[in-house]
């Protein structure tokens, strides 16, 4: 790869603050013509920060983009795309109710005498398509493909637009190995094309297969640019999760240990799982310990979690509580089911799954007692504020009031209110996912603080999170996942970066 | 080629043609219990013209993902219109009739602005439309106004003989006029297929650079003109001018888009369809009127129990199409077939080799997250 | 952005404020155009005058838009309820119908069935007409408005099935107490108001239906994540909305001493919406105002009284409601508030 070539794409110093997030800062990226150019950071590093900016979602508040040496500020995705930068994102943006070829000219069809020329179009579809090393027919409409396919649509709408610069986003997300490799010989082949493409994964093994160069990007901070050669995979982890291996100590794990296996198991699950969406796993959770999930993005972490609480249902596996509180071992069928058997689950994305913005802090701390309860059982007002009040000043939730609607607080606020919806309702399981993202220092610390409390009172923690660092410090065992799989388990004084980021690359500790 | 995708298509398309084959089994069995002539179905397009012409236009706009309450009412204010002009004001029909087709478009292209730049929902702005449209004929005359121009009547009275003792009026000549450029229009423009690309997915629609906001108020536009020309068939019809005309019109011609296979949410049906769903609507009540014994009102349930099934079996189609592609073996078929091709043009490249073996062997399902 | 919104937060806060203000205006309108407009006199022990009249017309309104109101309020809408007030008007008619028999010199009116029963069959036809809404939203998962429009098309015409096209006169004078009578110097068909508010209100007091209904609305993924069970709820949402309906097609049969299946409750699914949308609920879901639909449907007779005593036809009416349904939705609409306090940001333009 010649490095000294002109770029065709150059972003320099670009910064992108959001109120209360310093999501990029100075952050760099070059793009060259015929490369493929994998984009790589934990959740929050600014990667889809970094694309929003690019392709004219977001305008930065610094810095400047070069295309083709010359300074340009897209305003939209659309007028990013007019410049040559299309996007192709794990979603496909397509129009699944018709047909193929319409998809990828739709905006710009072939008239001849005032009307569509069906078979023109048909045709030059078919022959961009082609190009891709695709067969299909192109008057089928686009939903009865397979996403695989109807990406490569996508990639061939944004091909046939004369595109110079491709963006990938998360392509593979929902691809099965066959699809990716087909997808992977496209890519190839526009890069043969001198298509300069930028590929965002979470998947290690499909960044060494296809890429030119990496970019690692951590804290809206771009770490550097390598070659693949240049870096293995554990340097990639650790670059992504900025440190490096460090041995622990031994006296203290020894300690540790012994405390471990005094615990009982309070739940365990066997065979768990659900087709297309996670491979079936054991995981044993004991009495007042904290669980940490592993595992990069995507790995399968969130959709472990749901199918434990019954928002996804398994379609197999064994659940058993070792107190009776659920009495078969049949999985969860819903949430409800589960917070009677005494979990409790802070999705991941609060605003959607969280939160119910716009009634009040008090509404939404007592929603899931409330749900346990029943309709007719009202929890009287009075002692709705109570118990509002009460963990207000126990998370240290800074509200002016409980009656305040939760959806005009802080991320960090929003998030100890969940806490403390599942907190009311006495859980012995709570599932805590990502519960510091999106959050400032300060907050994230008092969370960590206030999960470790709960444990020592005998609360057991799921615990999931994209910052290795605070997985390994909560953790009392961390189980790995990787790509929807359970692939190591680490307890005690095996928990530590080092191992987590061993077991997640693959190799053997 | 791909063999699910042709059972997907067909799938579409099912309602429809449920709809037809429900068509000729219910005039055949008319023709075999009542005697039907060739006229009686001629006489359906007669009786009819007006609601086929307000159907198409319902249908492009249900086809957006939109509706439009206020068809009934603005081919009332037209039929009201039309005779304050002519007999109060004795007008021209010439002036007339381009002036009402020329204010229909532009009360729709209002409420379609409405709903696009404010953000509305379609069906409560018109739903004001059809308020204010039914106010306003009764600001104009709370009577019947009985049109006696002789442009009218001659119109209204002219049979247009086929062969034998076969006729069909002036009105369904308009209306089949209509139905011709209204496949155009959804099948031949750009606007048609834009109209069919927002109703699929509108963010996407948007982000691929379609005119969304001139094409939604388009579509009104166009559903306000088809209800004015509905309105002047219908004064062709009627010959006066009265507020209560064409009342729960727009029932009726939403109850033909969806029974003739047009999707509710937006974006799949068919033109043809909608105007065999208008036919349906004709024949069940000529059907109850053949009979004698059969009351009115059975008209209204039979309606009903159609609008149901048909509801029903779209959402079937709909369940049928998403479990379509959650069974990973059928995808995964069309794949291998579309990679073997992928394979012959693009040549293998060498797997680089710090790819361990690809070790992924989960995702199994090409739709990661259903939740 | 700066002072303007805030000021309007600040009185959407006190959410009653609106519908207030609207029903005085009129009132006051009101005053001007008849000077004896709040005159409430006292004849026989009843109460009369145009407020006590406005009233006791606006009773169905009023049920219908509670029900309606718990309907929108989870996302909803129910477009049957004319239909279903047709049904059970014609269910009580015809179980009642009633003849005069002369026994022991006195005429004496006897019912076909016992009148309690004629009612409560009413009322759970109807109840079993919002179920089969209901079911269809919430099971079937179809769009309300749809679901919704197959009964108003059939309803209608089961209503006519029941009366056998005719229109059905009641002789039984206990049922015209429904509409028509006083109880305490007041309407009856306003204590049937006043008690089914009770029990909302009552239920709002004392149970966490409130806090469901409103949580359901706005944001049903993480509600069902906090374990409430949507389904449920939005299916009996859709009962209680017919079991009002139904109730309200009580009323309105006894208070006309009849039962019509063409145009009993024509027109009420529209007036309904109205007057929640009036009460301050927004369609889009979530916060409900129980009161504010009252004060909504209070509004909307108000007003029809008003164009009556000015003169005008009543059916500008429609006119008037179509220009207050849009006053109201461009009110509710953030991007016709943001183009209008930010003095015309291209915001919704070409979005």
């Amino acid at each position: 790869m010649d490095l000294q070539r002109q770029p065709v794409l150059e972003m320099r110093g670009i910064s992108r603050s959001f109120p209360g997030v310093r999501a990029l800062h100075e952050a760099n990226l070059r793009l060259h013509a015929g490369e493929i150019h994998s984009l790589m950071g934990q959740n929050g590093a600014g990667k889809s920060t970094l694309i929003k900016v690019l392709t004219g979602v977001h305008a930065p508040d610094s810095g400047e983009m070069h295309l083709h040496g010359q300074c340009i500020q897209p305003v939209s995705p659309l007028a990013a795309q007019r410049l040559g930068i299309a996007t192709v994102y794990q979603e496909v943006n397509l129009c699944p109710n018709l047909s193929v070829a319409e998809n990828i000219f739709i905006g710009r069809f072939p008239v001849s005498r005032g009307k569509i020329d069906w078979a023109e179009l048909n045709r030059e579809a078919r022959d961009e398509l082609g190009r891709l090393g695709l067969e299909i027919d192109v008057t089928a409409s686009l939903d009865s493909f397979p996403v695989a396919i109807q990406q490569m649509v996508a990639i061939a709408r944004a091909v046939s637009m004369d595109s110079r610069v491709l963006i990938l986003d998360e392509p593979t997300s929902s691809l099965d190995d066959d699809e990716v490799e087909q997808l992977f010989s496209i890519m190839r082949g526009l890069k043969g094309r001198g298509v300069a493409i930028l590929f965002v994964t979470h998947f290690l093994d499909q960044v060494y297969a296809i890429s030119d160069r990496i970019t690692v990007m951590r804290n809206g901070e771009c770490e550097g640019e390598y070659l693949p050669a240049e870096l293995d995979r554990m340097a990639l982890i650790s670059k992504m999760i900025g440190r490096a291996y460090v041995a622990p100590s031994e006296a203290a794990a020894a300690e540790e240990k012994r405390a471990e296996n005094a615990r009982d198991s309070l739940m365990s699950v066997c065979g768990f799982g659900r087709r297309g969406l996670m491979q079936p796993l054991d995981l044993d959770l004991r009495r007042g310990e904290v669980l940490g999930l592993g595992g990069l993005l995507g790995s399968g972490r969130t959709e472990t979690a749901r199918l434990l609480f019954g928002a996804d249902k398994a379609d197999s596996g064994d659940i058993e509580f070792k107190d009776g509180i659920h009495n078969n071992t049949r999985p969860f069928s819903s949430p409800r089911e589960a917070i009677r058997a005494g979990l409790g689950y802070c999705p991941e994305d609060r605003k959607t799954d969280g939160i119910i913005a716009e009634l009040s802090v008090r509404e939404n701390i007592v929603l899931a007692l409330q749900a346990r309860r029943g309709w007719l059982r009202g929890i009287p007002l009075k002692q709705q504020r109570t118990i509002a009040d009460r963990y207000i000043s126990l998370l240290g939730i800074s509200t002016p009031d409980a009656e305040k609607p939760i959806g005009k607080l802080s991320g960090g606020n929003q998030q100890k209110a969940m806490l403390a919806r599942w907190l009311a309702t006495d859980p012995s399981i709570l599932i805590l996912d990502e519960p510091t993202r999106g959050i400032d220092v300060a907050a994230k610390q008092e969370i960590m603080e206030q999960v470790l409390a709960l444990c020592r009172k005998g609360l057991s923690i799921l615990f999931i999170s994209s910052d290795l660092d605070e997985t390994v410090r909560v953790s009392h065992r961390v189980a790995v996942l990787r790509d929807r799989n359970k692939v190591g388990e680490l307890a005690g004084s095996e928990v530590d970066e080092g191992s987590i980021m061993q077991v997640i690359a693959g190799s053997e500790i | 080629m791909s063999g699910a995708a042709r059972r997907r298509i067909n799938l579409q398309r099912v309602p429809m043609i449920v709809t037809m084959v429900l068509f000729v089994l219910m005039f055949g069995s008319g023709t075999f219990a009542y005697n039907f002539s060739a006229q009686v179905f001629l006489n359906l397009f007669i009786d009819n013209a007006f609601l086929i012409v307000t159907a198409m236009g319902m249908t492009f706009v249900i086809l957006s993902g939109g509706i439009d309450l206020s068809v009934g009412s603005v081919i009332a204010l037209t039929t009201m219109i039309s005779a304050v002009l002519i007999e109060h004001h004795h007008w021209s029909p010439f002036a007339v009739i381009p002036l009402v087709l020329v204010l229909g478009a532009g009360f729709g292209a209002v409420m379609g602005a409405v709903i696009h730049y404010f953000k509305l929902q379609a069906f409560i702005v018109t739903l004001a439309g059809m308020f204010l449209a039914r106010g306003l004929c009764y600001l104009l005359s709370i009577d019947t106004i009985t049109i006696n121009e002789p442009l009218y009547t001659a119109i209204s009275q002219h049979r247009i003989e086929l062969w034998g003792e076969l006729f069909i009026s002036w009105n369904v000549i308009i209306a089949l006029g209509v139905v011709a450029l209204a496949v155009f229009i959804a099948h031949f423009t750009s606007f048609g297929r834009n109209v069919y690309a927002i109703g699929g997915n509108e963010r996407s629609a948007l982000l691929m650079g379609l005119p969304v906001a001139r094409t939604r108020v388009l579509v009104y536009t166009l559903s306000g003109f088809c209800s004015a020309l509905a309105g002047v068939i219908f004064t062709f019809y009627m010959l006066s001018g009265y507020g209560l005309h064409a009342q729960g019109m727009e029932l009726d011609a939403i109850a033909a888009a969806v029974i003739g296979g047009t999707l509710l949410s937006g974006g799949a049906g068919y033109m043809i369809g909608t105007v065999f769903g208008v036919l349906i609507l004709g024949l069940i009540q000529t059907l109850i009127t053949f009979d004698g014994s059969l009351s009115a009102w059975w008209t209204k349930i039979a309606i009903g129990i159609l609008l149901c099934v048909f509801c029903v079996l779209q959402r079937v189609i709909e369940h049928r199409a998403a479990a379509d592609k959650r069974g990973g073996g059928n995808a995964s078929g069309k794949l291998s077939e579309a990679k073997s091709a992928a394979d012959k043009t693009v040549q293998p490249v060498v797997v680089s080799s710090h790819a361990a073996p690809m070790s992924s062997p989960v995702f199994a399902a090409p739709q990661g997250n259903q939740a | 952005m700066r002072r303007g919104p805030r000021a309007i937060l600040e009185l959407r806060r006190h959410s009653l404020v609106w519908p207030l203000l609207t029903l005085l205006a009129i009132i006051i309108v009101d005053c001007f155009v008849n000077p004896g407009f709040l005159h409430v006199g006292s004849r026989d022990g009843h109460l009369f005058g145009a407020l006590v009249d406005i009233a006791n017309r606006a009773a169905p309104l009023m049920l219908v838009s509670l029900g309606m109101t718990l309907v929108i309020a989870v996302r909803g809408i129910d477009i049957s309820v004319g239909a279903v007030v047709a049904i059970s008007a014609a269910v009580a008619a015809t179980m009642i119908g009633g003849t005069l028999v002369i026994e022991n010199g006195a005429p004496v009116y006897i019912s076909k069935f016992p009148m309690v029963l004629a009612l409560l069959t009413a009322v759970v036809v109807a109840g079993l007409c919002g179920m089969w809404n209901g079911a269809l939203v919430a099971g079937l998962s179809m769009q309300p408005i749809i679901a919704t429009l197959i009964l108003m098309v059939a309803g209608r015409g089961i209503a006519q099935l029941l009366t056998d096209g005719q229109i059905v006169t009641v002789y039984y004078p206990p049922y015209f107490f429904l509409g028509s009578g006083y109880l305490f110097g007041l309407p009856f068909s306003l204590f049937i108001v006043a008690f089914v508010l009770a029990i909302l209100l009552g239920l709002t007091r004392f149970t966490a239906l409130q806090l469901f209904i409103q949580s359901v609305g706005v944001n049903p993924v993480a509600s069902r994540l906090a374990g409430l069970n949507a389904r449920a709820l939005t299916f009996w949402v859709y009962t209680f909305c017919g079991v009002c309906a139904g109730i309200a097609g009580l009323i309105i049969s006894s208070n006309v001493k009849s039962a019509d299946g063409n145009n009993a409750g024509l027109l009420l699914e529209l007036d309904a919406i109205l007057a929640v949308t009036l009460g301050g609920t927004s369609l889009a879901g979530g916060r409900y105002n129980l009161w504010g639909s009252v004060i909504g449907a209070l509004i909307i007779q108000t007003l029809t009284y008003t164009i009556y005593s000015i003169g005008v036809p009543p059916e500008v009416n429609l006119v008037v409601k179509a220009i207050v349904v849009f006053a109201v939705c461009l009110m509710q609409s953030s991007a016709f508030r943001a183009m209008v306090f930010r003095r015309g940001t291209a915001l919704g333009a070409e979005a």
